[in-house]
């Protein structure tokens, strides 16, 4: 074989290796699977896992074998019907975790038509209002803006709330966004007139 | 695509004249423009002008994969093995270390490590590296084996390295003389701890009180 091949660079038959011959010239290439042998030479069954789960050896790198895949796609759901279960208990326990108090709000005779009143609701920290309106409903929101947390400003007349930090709106009769930044609605705040006395009995926190 | 079986690379160290073309022709590669992954090294500076191509190797037990912690570098089915993957690269620069042939080089900028992979974009389509396309004295080749027993008879290609206690069998083949008896590889520590002169041809004649004719420095470079 040796004795056939004229070692000049342009010689017949050698284009292929003087760089500008393209691939097809030669057969087939057969990708091996595996040829990296270990470091101490012992077969791949004497080898510790790591060395399965990290080869060297790209074809084996991008493998990904039936029965990984199958384990992906069953812990995968697995994780999936667990945390459906989680929210579904978070869910009960916040119900479990019992009312919020009930508050003596402000008797209905001092209450106009029209009138705000303000007051804080469950906490001392959570700013909220009572309107009248004139058809005599009673509505309560709370007062911090959904969007950066300014106090809003209810505007009976109007039908309205107004945000004066981005000109945020909102419904007066339902507490959702109409213009502005503000992304959710109002939580609701839940009353009860009781023998001529409004209380607040609970918050009603909404998405949409 | 992979590089074809039959085509291997042959380093010819003897044979390099240090015209530093492979090292500009790897760094016009549109692949990593401006890096050369090539670099031609003195073999002992202060006595002699021989130098030598280094390239990456291609081990059979790529000692910069097997201590790359973030399982970065591969190799591929035909024995190439190939830069750092840059999702995965930690640039830690283990492989710097760990290489014995000195082969990879850390981008710290780029946060990568990057070495030389046979031009796997031209070998895998069967054209050769750029660099053995340029060497204008063939110290790099690359074809088959039967070419370089044709082209060199007066020597013998082989890839087993010996460096301190580990062997190294080479996907890339470093031509030896053929005269003398042959050692089932080349102990590389063995040879640098033997005098340069020995090694140096022809040496340099030493004029007294001009010792400054050695490179002064020689012992610094890296």
């Amino acid at each position: 074989m040796s004795s056939e091949i004229d070692p000049r660079i342009d010689s017949p038959g050698r284009e292929g290796l003087t760089g500008t011959a393209s691939g097809n010239v030669y057969g087939p290439v057969v990708e091996r699977e595996q040829i990296t042998q270990p470091p101490d030479g012992t077969p791949d069954s004497a080898q510790p896992a790591w060395r399965r789960d990290f080869p060297i050896d790209w074809p084996q790198d991008q493998y990904v074998a039936r029965r990984d895949f199958a384990r992906f796609l069953v812990l995968t759901s697995l994780a999936f019907t667990v945390g459906q279960y989680w929210i579904a208990l978070e869910q009960w326990w916040r119900q479990r975790r019992g009312q919020l108090p009930l508050r003596r709000l402000v008797a209905l005779r001092d209450l106009q038509p029209g009138q705000v009143f303000t007051f804080s609701y469950p906490g001392e920290k959570d700013p909220c209002f009572l309107v009248r309106q004139r058809d005599g409903t009673l509505l309560a929101y709370g007062q911090k803006c959904t969007h950066l947390s300014c106090a809003v400003i209810p505007d009976p007349g109007q039908g309205v709330i107004r945000c004066p930090c981005h000109e945020g709106l909102f419904d007066l009769g339902s507490g959702r966004p109409i213009a502005g930044p503000p992304p959710r609605p109002l939580p609701r705040v839940k009353v009860d007139v009781r023998g001529g006395v409004v209380y607040a009995t609970g918050i009603e926190e909404r998405t949409s | 695509m992979a590089k074809p079986d039959h085509l291997q690379f042959f380093i010819d160290p003897s044979r390099c004249i240090g015209c530093q073309s492979c090292v500009q022709a790897c760094t016009e590669c549109d692949t990593h423009r401006g890096d050369s992954m090539i670099h031609v090294e003195y073999v002992a500076r202060g006595l002699s002008t021989q130098t030598v191509p280094v390239v990456c190797m291609h081990c059979d037990q790529p000692t910069c994969a097997e201590v790359c912690p973030a399982d970065a570098i591969k190799r591929t089915g035909d024995g190439v093995v190939q830069s750092a993957r840059k999702p995965r690269c930690i640039a830690c620069g283990n492989c710097v270390v760990a290489c014995p042939f000195g082969v990879p080089e850390l981008k710290l900028e780029r946060q990568i490590m990057m070495k030389c992979d046979m031009c796997y974009d031209r070998t895998s389509v069967g054209k050769k590296p750029m660099c053995a396309t340029v060497c204008p004295s063939q110290a790099l080749f690359f074809g088959t084996r039967e070419q370089i027993e044709t082209l060199r008879p007066r020597s013998t290609p082989t890839n087993r390295f010996r460096f301190g206690r580990q062997t190294i069998t080479t996907g890339v083949f470093v031509m030896v003389p053929k005269d003398g008896e042959r050692a089932p590889f080349l102990d590389v520590t063995a040879a640098m701890e033997l005098e340069p002169e020995v090694r140096a041809s022809p040496p340099i004649r030493r004029i007294p009180g001009l010792e400054l004719l050695s490179d002064p420095f020689a012992e610094i470079e890296v």
